[in-house]
């Protein structure tokens, strides 16, 4: 896949659930890659713990015929984002490719968007955030640190996207399919989640979209998420 | 024991028996310092929890993922519900020419004015960057519902301050004449120029009956509004169109519990008896019934839709309210809001003074369940799995919310001591003129002798 990516992407992932076994490779990555504070007990105990990649547990049937499905859910990056459209002061946007961006700066921590999303994805900063002695300095430096009292979710790691873009430049080439990836794609070990333009018809993740397996979380409330998922075949 | 202030220069005889409304501005007793230093320090705990959470954050509250909204947007509906007592009330009552409005007007408006600055002040510490607010000037987009709030709450502060101010100026003008020293400059000030003189008085009563207009639209977009903060989200329970009207019905029910309350309390300790009468808590207990009717019949119109339609996203919340978790809160508001009003109010024997406070009592609290089982409920059940969370507010809220109840009694309470409460020049014109102006107006509606001799001719 070397063809090269048209000008303005559409950015979009699928997660293939037949693949994915739940191992939560995905959610650690994503805590570390973006400087998510991890969870203290008196966080988790308060139901206040942050993940941009969160495993939703859909138990099936009754007892004894239960069955356990776990979907790995990042930010939905909706074409219809509900969140956009309730904050008071613009501090979350949609940008030009499609990713839902969060302005920490201008966050003025009122909740609103938090309230409005329906898949649950947006975290608040109920604390200053905190690392255990060492990692505090292991941060990755292409991403802010956010402050106590502001809204964050999961950016698609927009700073990879940036980072590849100066990468081609100074290759002088364009940005190829492949190229920006975000961290979860890179640690799944199954090759679960596929990621790229959805509007490119030659790119995967265009491809496995359009699969007769896939669908979409609360299709029907229109909001047009750009997250996929391949359901699992018997 | 009680202080009479000396700079003040007391002419009971000029003002006939409505001296006795003046009495409270002139003088204090004990009672009133004792009352105000247990409020006043309900307000420092208030104050002190509000510190305590600006210092260490939201999180000192109860508040998690994905209940990011509790007692604080509680509370700023409540509160913004009971400010519609005031000004949309004595408007209404202004505009159809009901003449026992009088003596409560006053008392109404100020509750409105007092407050909605606490109504303001829930979202204010609700925030979890409150030193970013001026962000919401900076950089306000008007898509969001919360905008339409901020716009719609400041033109009825501005509103509503003005609509008390307007029918205070010849009573300020009553205290200026009255007293010496700083307090008669204070009142100077704000009689701007009142000498009574016919023209004013036109020119009074005109600003007036305009501002009565301007308000009522003004009322209802508030409150309309502020259900649209939840309407408009497409979260269960919340979005739906009926929000606006039944947000409205129930801040006006809320509303005239909350005045029954004050007058009941201004009539007690003021010893008002012979203004605030048994009359006026029978007809504003007939409006209360009326609200009580009207809120039951959104309600019963809500919850039946809901069952009918039976969206699985919708009923785990309509569930969750009837028999789950928010049952005690649920069952105890219909009750409040209900059962024990309707009891009470529908029953001419009961709807005397006591009765009326009695059923007040329990629409406020009614009505603060209420908005507690339509916050926290819908965000206690997302639409995916995996993230309920089960939220009690901790002792910072609870404290922040008796500091800013009793901050607005203290309020209330001050201004009794700097404005007569009940309004003295309304009075004496309800005495002087409209008494003859209500025979005519009667006289009016009837066919004249004229014409009745006329047609016995024919």
């Amino acid at each position: 896949m070397t063809a090269t990516l048209k000008v303005p992407a559409r950015w979009g992932m699928v997660i293939d659930l037949d693949r994915c076994n739940g191992c939560q490779n995905c959610s650690t990555a994503c805590q570390i890659e973006n400087n998510i504070p991890p969870p203290t007990p008196e966080g988790a105990g308060a139901s206040r713990s942050i993940r941009w990649m969160d495993l939703l547990p859909y138990v099936e049937g009754e007892y004894p015929h239960v069955k356990l499905r776990l979907i790995p859910r990042p930010c939905m990056h909706c074409d219809n984002p509900p969140c956009i459209k309730v904050c008071p002061v613009g501090a979350t946007s949609k940008g030009a490719e499609g990713i839902i961006a969060q302005v920490y700066d201008r966050c003025i921590g009122c909740r609103y968007c938090t309230t409005a999303c329906p898949y649950t994805v947006r975290s608040f900063n109920w604390y200053p955030p905190r690392w255990p002695a060492g990692m505090g300095q292991a941060l990755n430096p292409d991403v802010s640190v956010r402050p106590r009292g502001v809204v964050e979710k999961c950016s698609f790691c927009h700073h990879r996207l940036q980072k590849a873009r100066d990468k081609a430049a100074a290759e002088k080439r364009e940005l190829r399919d492949g190229d920006y990836v975000p961290a979860c794609l890179e640690t799944c070990p199954t090759k679960a989640i596929s990621f790229g333009d959805l509007d490119d018809p030659e790119s995967e993740v265009a491809q496995l979209s359009r699969s007769p397996r896939a669908f979409r979380l609360l299709e029907d409330l229109g909001t047009q998420p750009k997250v996929f998922y391949l359901r699992e075949g018997e | 024991m009680s202080s009479v202030d000396t700079n003040l220069d007391i002419e009971p005889e000029s003002l006939g028996a409505d001296a006795a409304l003046l009495r409270p501005v002139l003088r204090t007793t004990w009672r009133f310092w004792v009352a105000a230093g247990v409020l006043f320090s309900f307000a420092l705990l208030g104050i002190y929890a509000y510190i305590f959470q600006f210092r260490y954050g939201l999180g000192v509250t109860g508040l998690n993922r994905p209940v990011y909204w509790g007692v604080y947007i509680t509370n700023f509906v409540f509160f913004i519900g009971i400010s519609h007592a005031g000004t949309l009330i004595s408007a209404i009552l202004r505009i159809a020419k009901a003449e026992w409005r009088r003596a409560i007007t006053r008392s109404a408006e100020v509750i409105t004015v007092m407050v909605i600055l606490f109504g303001v002040g829930s979202i204010l510490i609700d925030m979890g960057r409150p030193d970013r607010l001026m962000n919401i000037i900076k950089h306000g987009r008007f898509q969001s519902p919360l905008l339409w709030d901020v716009c719609s709450v400041t033109c009825y502060l501005c509103g509503s301050t003005l609509y008390l101010f307007l029918p205070l100026i010849p009573d300020i003008a009553i205290l200026r004449d009255r007293t010496k020293g700083l307090r008669h400059g204070f009142y100077r000030l704000l009689a701007l120029g009142w000498k009574g003189t016919h023209r004013q008085h036109r020119v009074l009563e005109l600003l007036i009956s305009i501002m009565a207009i301007i308000v009522i639209p003004i009322a209802v977009s508030v409150h309309t509004v502020v259900s649209f903060v939840f309407a408009m989200t497409i979260q269960p329970m919340w979005h739906t169109a009926i929000f606006g009207p039944f947000f409205v019905c129930g801040a006006i029910f809320s509303g005239i519990a909350a005045l029954i309350l004050a007058m009941a309390i201004i009539r007690k300790v003021y010893h008002l008896e012979n203004y605030l009468k048994p009359i006026h808590f029978n007809y504003l207990g007939m409006l209360l019934l009326v609200m009580t009717l009207l809120w039951f019949y959104f309600m019963g119109c809500e919850y039946l839709v809901t069952f009918y339609g039976s969206d699985p996203t919708h009923m785990a919340v309509w569930w969750d309210k009837v028999s789950g978790p928010f049952a005690p809160a649920f069952w105890t508001m219909v009750l409040c809001c209900f059962v024990v009003p309707l009891t009470i109010l529908a029953n001419r024997k009961w709807r005397t003074v006591a009765g009326t406070v009695t059923a007040s009592c329990f629409v406020v609290v009614g009505m603060w369940l209420e908005r507690w089982t339509i916050v926290v409920p819908s965000l206690s059940n997302p639409r995916l799995p995996g993230t309920h969370a089960h939220y009690f507010p901790s002792w910072v809220e609870w404290s922040i919310f008796a500091g800013e109840t009793s901050m607005f009694i203290l309020l209330y309470m001050c201004f009794t001591k700097l404005f007569p409460i009940v309004s003295i020049w309304e009075i004496r014109e309800g005495r002087e003129v409209a008494v003859k102006e209500v025979v005519e107006r009667v006289t009016s509606y009837l066919p004249s002798s004229e014409a009745i001799a006329e047609e016995a001719v024919s």
